[in-house]
């Protein structure tokens, strides 16, 4: 069966000029970055060239890239990394819509490391307001974490404004970028923000490789002690074919850009007018205008995410519900529930996120898909077996 | 081609359920039932329902290259049969948690939503028990070709509408060589996990839960021969069951069995095994596999707890309730399964009710 994969926020494939990159430095470039022989000086060759990619991409000095295994890596050692050397100033700022990677790293340096959270709220569209952020600021704030675009929702977060705000208050500013590195111009030296996370197989690349932006002067200790690689703020061996992978991939993704997020634009509001049209009670979450150019995330009466998905899967889509970290439980989404949508509204969420390969074809198909199983689940409600 | 979905344990009977489907050629989705919340204890013992049972299922489902799901029936099994469980032995009832589960999770919600919101066809599951269709259309429930694995007691309440879109794949298999040489074939664990004789969501003591759960029925109270002399206190109806052997405070010489629990006076009485056992039960919850009873009365095998022996018996059917009368005195609880057979056939069953003083 002809499978149609419409869960780019969850994961994409990996470009074929990216997997060959990789290939060949698993197959050629064997030394260790660290060793100062010709095999150690080719290893860190490669990890240099990526660097530079991974930093022209976003206009960042090359010396501001920290690679790590992730974008959960990153998010953890911008927010543990910071709090550990700000003498005296406990406060950290976040948001009811992060990503577990910082929500959960929030509600641990809260629990074990006395750190002070406040957790911002976000309007009916997911929207961080600025002001909120000022709001929630005073003298012992040592970080704000605001996501660049909620990988739920898809609602673009105004992040230049909130790195205004934190600049003028003196506070350290990240966003987890992982959502929009690649579909989303993004560049450190227009946008305020001290640190940013990356994480390559959202664009493309593989998974287990990420970054951290790190602005030039900016505190930050390590979470891990060893040989002291990446200027000891994030020490271990290289993964030197992931770095490689994550370079080629976000290299790809600059070229591709400015042509591929109009077009994924176009599908995505594609997605959104057909279900709108075969599911008219289905409910738009998000930002209307203000969103991703691939994501279209809906709320649908009368359905749970999970029969959703699984109906769908059946019938060769793949989409999500909520976010692929919690599947197999049928909890409502936070995130979902932080925009103030009821709790029984909340339990047939549904992901759908457009890609590269996806086309109009596959598109109607997954709309037509839609609306059948939509109209067998609600049925399934009133009928015995 | 028509599509069946195959509830998976993680054990090897249902992976070996859902090989030999396979190997047939259907359509196959296997399907993994979470009972409990994820999360806890990572040493908690297995059952079937907790994330690593969920786990060894996935693995069993790749094995064979079937799509696999985990769907979540925690909140169906927590209110059907663990609360249930719980208000049963607080009431000085026996439940059967294993009956409540076929019936009301796998063989109601689960079915529901294959056959309703999942387009499949059929489900199977790996029970040891024969489903088969004879000439006239209708559907029977048999033993499994193992007697010595035999599960269709707890199956007695399938009826027509359900059995038609059941199957017992391995009930057909003549013993546990031929289960294990079909697992070799398909790459399937069959280290066989010990079969465990606790009750999968209270390992260890049953009696923890329902005190935990339902305190009001560890309170103390006496303990009382038929005709009504005190002899001793118990600490609780909660921790008691019809036909178990008391201790209780008891020093009379005598070997007392508990014979009914009166819960509004929480007294337990008790008696010798010559006064407990006995020939006329009340059963309530009638369920006929053909959807009727053969007859108002009929002749049967009754069998009154799982793996037990068949006995001798006539039922007397009236509308929702029956007389079972047995040919010899026998014990059972209030809250248990009374299964009729004939041969190896299922014709239904029964829950023996609360018996008149």
């Amino acid at each position: 069966m002809d499978r149609v994969y419409l869960d780019h926020a969850a994961t994409t494939p990996v470009d074929p000029e990216v997997a060959e990159a990789m290939a060949r430095v698993l197959r050629e470039t064997h030394g260790n970055p660290s060793s100062i022989y010709a095999e150690g000086r080719a290893a860190r060759a490669a990890v240099d060239r990526a660097r530079d990619e991974v930093a022209a991409a976003i206009g960042a000095d090359p010396s501001e890239i920290v690679f790590t295994s992730g974008g959960t890596e990153a998010d953890n050692l911008a927010l543990r990394g910071v709090l550990k050397v700000q003498d005296g100033r406990d406060g950290l700022i976040t948001t009811a819509i992060e990503h577990h990677a910082v929500i959960d790293t929030a509600r641990d340096l809260e629990l074990h490391e006395h750190v002070r959270i406040d957790v911002v709220g976000v309007d009916r569209y997911g929207v961080v307001h600025p002001e909120a952020i000022r709001d929630a600021i005073d003298d012992r704030t040592s970080l704000v974490s605001v996501m660049h675009a909620n990988n739920e929702i898809g609602t673009i977060e105004p992040i230049a404004k909130i790195g205004a705000v934190c600049r003028e208050e003196g506070v350290t500013f990240h966003s987890d970028a992982v959502q929009t590195v690649g579909a989303l111009e993004l560049d450190v030296r227009e946008i305020p923000v001290d640190l940013l996370s990356i994480n390559a197989h959202k664009f493309y690349g593989p998974k287990g490789v990420g970054a951290l932006y790190v602005r030039r002067g900016t505190r930050i200790a390590t979470m891990q002690t060893g040989g002291g690689q990446e200027k000891g703020r994030r020490t271990g061996t290289e993964n030197v074919a992931g770095i490689v992978g994550l370079g080629a991939a976000m290299r790809i993704a600059r070229d591709h850009r400015p042509t591929e997020s109009p077009r994924q634009a176009t599908l995505r509001d594609r997605v959104i007018a057909g279900v709108r049209a075969r599911v008219p009670d289905a409910v738009l979450n998000g930002h209307p205008t203000e969103r991703l150019p691939n994501n279209a995330s809906f709320c649908i009466p009368g359905t749970e995410g999970e029969s959703l998905i699984v109906a769908l899967d059946l019938e060769g889509f793949a989409v999500s519900s909520g976010s692929a970290c919690t599947s197999g439980e049928t909890e409502p989404s936070q995130v979902l529930l932080a925009l103030g949508i009821d709790r029984e509204l909340a339990k047939g969420s549904l992901r759908v996120t457009v890609g590269r390969s996806t086309t109009a074809a596959d598109v109607d198909r997954f709309v037509d898909a839609l609306a059948g199983v939509v109209a067998r689940l609600r049925d399934s409600a009133a009928v015995a077996v | 081609m028509s599509r069946v979905f195959v509830a998976m344990s993680g054990g090897v009977d249902s992976s070996v359920a859902a090989a030999i489907l396979a190997e047939r050629g259907e359509d196959v989705v296997g399907v993994w039932m979470r009972l409990v919340p994820s999360g806890g204890d990572i040493d908690a013992p297995r059952c079937c329902g907790t994330d690593e049972a969920g786990e060894d299922a996935r693995r069993a489902a790749a094995a064979l290259g079937i799509p696999f799901y985990a769907l979540d029936y925690a909140d169906v099994f927590g209110e059907r049969v663990v609360d249930r469980f719980v208000d049963a032995y607080a009431s000085g009832e026996t439940p059967n948690p294993c009956v409540s589960c076929n019936q009301h999770v796998k063989f109601d919600a689960l079915l529901h939503d294959v056959v309703r919101k999942f387009g499949g066809d059929r489900l199977a599951t790996g029970h040891y028990a024969r489903a088969t269709t004879g000439e006239d259309g209708r559907r029977h429930l048999l033993r499994a070709r193992d007697a010595s694995k035999d599960q269709s007691y707890a199956l007695y309440m399938l009826g027509q509408r359900e059995l038609a879109r059941i199957e017992f794949p391995i009930g057909e298999l003549r013993d546990k060589s031929e289960t294990r040489a079909i697992a070799a074939r398909f790459g399937l664990a069959t280290a066989t996990k010990a079969e465990s004789m606790d009750i999968c969501f209270a390992p260890g003591d049953y009696r923890e839960l329902v005190r935990e759960r339902a305190p009001e029925a560890f309170v103390p109270g006496p303990v009382e021969r038929a005709d009504g002399t005190q002899i001793g206190t118990h600490a609780g109806i909660g921790a008691l069951t019809v036909g178990q052997r008391t201790g209780v405070g008891v020093a009379t010489g005598e070997r007392l069995y508990v014979l009914r629990l009166d819960t509004e006076r929480r007294a337990a009485v008790v008696g010798t095994r010559a006064e407990i056992a006995r020939t006329t039960y009340v059963l309530t919850d009638l369920q006929f596999v053909a959807g009727e009873p053969p007859s108002s009365r009929f002749a049967t095998n009754a069998v009154l707890r799982y793996r037990g022996i068949p006995l001798a018996a006539y039922v007397d059917v009236d509308r929702s309730h029956a007389t079972l009368d047995l040919a010899a005195p026998a014990l059972v609880a209030p809250g248990q399964a009374a299964v009729f057979y004939d041969g190896d056939e299922v014709i239904g069953g029964g829950v023996v009710a609360r018996q008149p003083l």
